[in-house]
C-alpha cells in the first residue's frame, strides 16, 4: 500500500456544461435585446439596467453573507451569475422613464421574497424576474406603464391596436416602438433565442407551442380572423417574444417532462389570449407565465414519464 | 442510421485513439498470481485445492457453488501458496486462491468436444458451465445461466454485444479485428443452441472496419447479420441494446430471454468457442491499459489473476501521476485506491487519468435544467430520484421507477449543477435490492 489514489462513484468525467456556463449563456443571448433597448432609450436605459441588477445581485450577496457559515466561496450562491440574469431581465421588462429607486425595488422584491426566502436557485416557484414586475405593476401602475420617449408616442403598439388604431409592424418587428426597454426588437430577440438553441440551453417545446397556441387562440377568438398583419403584430408586441424564449423556458419553474413542456406551452398560449382579448389590458404575458408557473407541479404529477420497458400490472420476477 | 439506438444517452469524449490501433500483445505474470473466488454475480466458489498443493495452468481450482455461479481455474502452473481473503478492485475483502507462479506454464490436457453440431444442448451448456465462463463485459452474469432460459424455442436472437460504448475501451474492437472468426463460430455455437434463433453481431458505427471484416465473414451466414449501431454511449447496455436492434423493451424486473433475446459480449462469445472448441477453460481476457497518464496505453491478452500492477508496468507505467485509476471504463468502472489488486474475468480495462473531474467540483443545487431527464436511457427524472435518495423518501423513489436505473452515469455526467445523481440513486437502489432479498 504505498499510495492511495482518489476514489469516488462512477461516473468519473462530466460534461463541460455548468450551471454558471448557462447563466453566462443566457446573459450573452440577452445582449442583442440589452443593446437595441439601450441604443432606442438612450443612456437613461443603461442605468435602469444598472441600478437593478445590481439590486439584484446586491440582495443576494447580502442575504447569502448573513447565511454564510464563513465556509467556502462558492457557498456564496451570488457567484452561480443567476442574479444578474434575473437583474437583467426584470430590467428588460421595466419602462424606461422608471424611477431608479422603484427598480431597485423590484430587484429586492424579485430576490428576496421570491427566490431567497424559498430556498435559492432552483427553489422559487414562479420566475423572480417576472414576480418582480408584476409587483411592481400592482404597486405602481402609473410609473409602471408610463412609456414615454422622446421619439414615438406614449401608447405601445399593442394598446393602440386594441383601442382599434393602426400600428406598422414593421417598426415593432425591428423595435423602433414603445414599450420595455427589452421586449420592442423582436429581432434582436429572436437573435438571442438562436443563440440558447444552438447552444442547447432551450428547445423549442415551450416558445413553439407558446407562439402556436396563441396564434390559434388569437385568430379564432380576436374578431379579425387570421389576418397577416393584425396576427404579427400580436406576436411582436407585448413582450410575448421575450417571454416565450426568456421567461417561459426557465428551467426552474418550467415542468422538467417534455411532454409537460408541451402542455405548458399550450397553457400560456391559452392565457396570454383570454388576457389580451377579454382582459382590461392589451398585455397578459408576464401574468400568464406566472400563472403558469404556478401549476407546474400540478403539470408534471399527470404528465410523469413512464420508464423504458415498464408494463402495466409488471411483469416481475424474483429471484 | 436512426433506427439502431435508443432514446437518450450522451457523446463524452471516447479517448479511443490512444490504445485502439495497439495490437493485442500477451503479457505473463510474475511469481504470484491472486484468484478471487467471487468473479461473477452469484453464489462465490468453493476451493478445490489446499495450501501446498500443486496446479497446472487450466486447472479448476474453485467449483461453483450453486447454480447462478461459475468455477474458477488457474491461468498458471506452480503451487497454492495460501488460501485467504484478499482485496479485490471495488475495495472489497474477497476469499481468494493465491498460486505461487513456477513460470513453467505446464498445462493440464484440454479436450476439445468433437463435432459440436451434433451434440446435445445440455453437452454443450455443460462445457461452457464447466469452463467458468461469466459475462465478461463487466457485470459477470453466469454465462451458462443466460444460455438456459425456461423456453430455449423462443429465443429469437442471439446479439454479439461489440457495441463497446464505454470511451477509452478498445479490447472488444481489437479483438474483433484480430481474431473475428472465434467472434463468428462462437456466435454459431449459440446459435445452434437455440433453432429459431437469428443471430446479430452489433457494433457501434464508430468502428467501420470490424463492420466491414465481420460483414465479409458471415456473407454466406443465413442466419447471421451485422448491424451497425449509431455511436452513444450507453448503446451497449443491455436493455437499449435490444431494443436498438430489435425494437423490444424490457425493465428491470425481466431478463433478456423475456423478450426472446440472449445478449453476450465479444470476449464472452469467444471464451464460449475456445471452451468447446479447444477444450480450454476461462483462463486470459483483453485488458485495455489506457488513459492520459499511462506511458504506453496498450491492450493486453491477460491471464486472470495478473495483479493490475504488472498490466500497468507492461504498458511503461505511468507517465504523470494520475489522480485517478479506475478499473473499467470512466462511465461505470469502479475507482482504485490500491493496484495491488488482481485482474479477474471481468476486468476490461485499467485507465488512469491525469485529473480527477469529479473532486475538483462542489455539487450545487439542482436549477431543472432537465438535461438528466432528457439522456436518461431508462426515461426516468433522476434529479427528482436523486431527491428521493437524499430525503430516503422510499415510497417516492420506488413509485417514480426508481429501481429501472441502470446505473449507467450518463445524469450525473451532464448535469451541470455538478450533482452526484448516479450515486445518490444507486446508494437507494442497493438498500431497496437488499430489502428485497430478505
Amino acid at each position: 500500500m504505498s499510495e492511495l489514489y482518489r476514489v469516488s462513484s462512477n461516473p468519473h468525467i462530466r460534461s463541460r456544461v455548468t450551471t454558471n456556463g448557462l447563466m453566462l449563456a443566457v446573459i450573452v443571448a440577452l445582449m442583442p435585446a440589452t443593446g437595441f433597448g439601450i441604443y432606442n432609450f438612450g443612456p437613461r436605459a443603461f442605468a435602469v439596467i444598472l441600478v437593478t441588477i445590481l439590486s439584484t445581485v446586491l440582495t443576494e450577496f447580502l442575504f447569502g453573507l448573513c447565511k454564510w457559515k464563513g465556509k467556502v466561496l462558492s457557498h456564496l450562491t451570488v457567484t452561480d451569475l443567476s442574479a444578474v440574469v434575473t437583474g437583467l431581465l426584470l430590467a428588460l421588462n421595466l419602462p424606461v422613464s422608471i424611477p431608479l429607486w422603484m427598480a431597485a425595488l423590484g430587484g429586492v422584491f424579485a430576490i428576496l421574497a421570491v427566490k431567497m426566502l424559498f430556498g435559492g436557485l432552483g427553489q422559487n416557484f414562479m420566475n423572480p424576474a417576472l414576480a418582480g414586475r408584476c409587483f411592481l405593476l400592482i404597486s405602481f401602475p402609473t410609473a409602471m406603464t408610463a412609456f414615454e420617449c422622446d421619439a414615438y408616442t406614449g401608447a405601445t403598439p399593442l394598446a393602440a391596436l386594441k383601442a382599434g388604431e393602426q400600428v406598422n409592424v414593421l417598426d415593432m418587428v425591428i423595435g423602433r416602438t414603445a414599450g420595455t426597454i427589452g421586449e420592442t426588437s423582436v429581432i434582436a430577440i429572436l437573435a438571442g433565442a438562436c443563440i440558447l438553441i444552438l447552444l442547447g440551453v432551450i428547445d423549442l417545446r415551450i416558445p413553439g407551442s407558446y407562439i402556436v397556441t396563441f396564434v390559434l387562440f388569437a385568430g379564432i377568438f380576436g374578431g379579425h380572423g387570421f389576418n397577416p398583419s393584425w396576427i404579427s403584430a400580436q406576436l411582436s408586441g407585448g413582450g410575448l417574444m421575450l417571454g416565450a424564449f426568456f421567461m417561459a423556458t426557465d428551467y426552474v419553474t418550467r415542468p422538467i417532462t417534455a411532454k409537460g413542456q408541451y402542455v405548458f406551452g399550450v397553457f400560456l398560449g391559452l392565457m396570454t389570449g383570454i388576457f389580451r382579448i377579454f382582459g382590461p389590458g392589451a398585455e397578459g404575458v408576464s401574468y400568464a407565465i406566472i400563472l403558469g408557473n404556478l401549476l407546474v407541479p400540478l403539470i408534471e404529477k399527470y404528465t410523469r414519464p413512464v420508464a423504458f420497458g415498464y408494463r402495466k400490472g409488471g411483469k416481475r420476477r424474483e429471484k | 442510421m436512426a433506427k439502431f439506438t435508443f432514446v437518450g444517452g450522451i457523446h463524452p469524449y471516447d479517448g479511443k485513439d490512444l490504445s485502439k490501433d495497439k495490437p493485442i500483445r500477451a503479457i505473463l505474470p510474475g511469481s504470484e498470481v491472486v484468484y478471487p473466488l467471487s468473479q461473477h454475480i452469484g453464489a462465490p466458489a468453493g476451493p478445490i485445492v489446499a495450501k501446498g498443493d500443486r496446479v497446472l495452468a487450466g486447472q479448476k481450482i474453485g467449483e461453483s457453488g450453486g447454480f447462478v455461479s461459475a468455477p474458477i481455474h488457474t491461468a498458471v502452473s506452480g503451487t497454492v501458496k495460501a488460501i485467504e481473503p484478499r482485496r479485490v478492485a471495488t475495495g472489497d475483502m474477497v476469499n481468494s486462491i493465491i498460486v505461487e507462479n513456477d513460470g513453467l506454464y505446464e498445462e493440464t490436457t484440454f479436450t476439445p468436444l468433437e463435432n459440436p453440431e451434433k451434440r446435445s444442448r445440455e453437452e454443450i451448456i455443460g462445457v461452457i458451465r464447466e469452463a467458468g465462463i461469466v459475462g465478461m463485459g463487466g457485470a459477470g452474469f453466469p454465462t451458462h445461466v443466460k444460455l438456459s432460459p425456461k423456453e430455449p424455442d423462443k429465443i429469437d436472437y442471439v446479439i454479439a454485444n461489440c457495441a463497446e460504448c464505454e470511451p477509452y475501451l478498445t479490447s472488444d474492437y481489437r479483438r474483433m479485428l484480430e481474431e473475428p472468426e472465434k467472434l463468428v463460430g462462437g456466435l454459431k455455437i449459440m446459435l445452434g443452441l437455440f433453432p429459431n434463433a437469428h443471430g446479430i453481431l452489433a457494433v457501434e458505427d464508430n468502428k467501420p472496419d470490424c463492420i466491414a471484416l465481420l460483414k465479409r465473414l458471415t456473407r454466406d451466414e443465413r442466419k447471421i447479420t451485422v448491424r451497425a449501431l449509431k455511436t452513444k454511449y450507453p448503446q451497449g447496455g443491455e436493455r437499449q441494446l435490444i431494443y436498438a436492434v430489435t425494437g423490444r423493451r424490457i425493465n428491470s424486473t425481466m431478463l433478456p430471454a423475456d423478450v426472446g433475446c440472449v445478449v453476450n459480449n465479444v470476449d464472452t462469445v469467444v471464451a464460449i468457442y475456445r471452451a468447446v472448441t479447444e477444450g480450454r477453460p476461462l483462463m486470459e481476457r483483453i485488458v485495455t491499459v489506457t488513459g492520459d497518464a499511462v506511458a504506453e496505453p496498450a491492450n493486453f491478452r491477460v491471464r486472470i489473476g495478473t495483479p493490475y500492477r504488472e498490466v500497468l508496468e507492461a504498458a511503461g507505467g505511468f507517465r504523470e501521476n494520475p489522480e485517478k485509476v479506475i478499473c473499467g471504463g470512466p462511465m461505470m468502472g469502479f475507482a482504485m485506491f490500491d493496484l495491488n489488486v488482481p485482474t479477474t474475468k471481468t476486468s476490461t480495462a485499467l485507465l488512469g487519468l491525469t485529473r480527477d473531474e469529479v473532486s475538483a467540483m462542489e455539487p450545487g443545487p439542482c436549477i431543472n435544467c432537465g438535461r438528466c431527464a432528457e439522456v436518461c436511457p431508462g426515461r426516468v427524472l433522476p434529479s427528482r430520484l436523486a431527491d428521493y435518495a437524499e430525503h430516503f423518501d422510499e415510497e417516492a423513489f420506488l413509485a417514480n421507477y426508481g429501481m429501472e436505473c441502470c446505473e449507467c452515469g450518463c445524469c450525473s455526467y451532464v448535469c451541470p449543477a455538478r450533482r452526484q445523481l448516479t450515486q445518490q440513486i444507486k446508494s437507494m437502489r442497493k438498500i431497496q435490492l437488499a430489502k428485497r432479498k430478505k
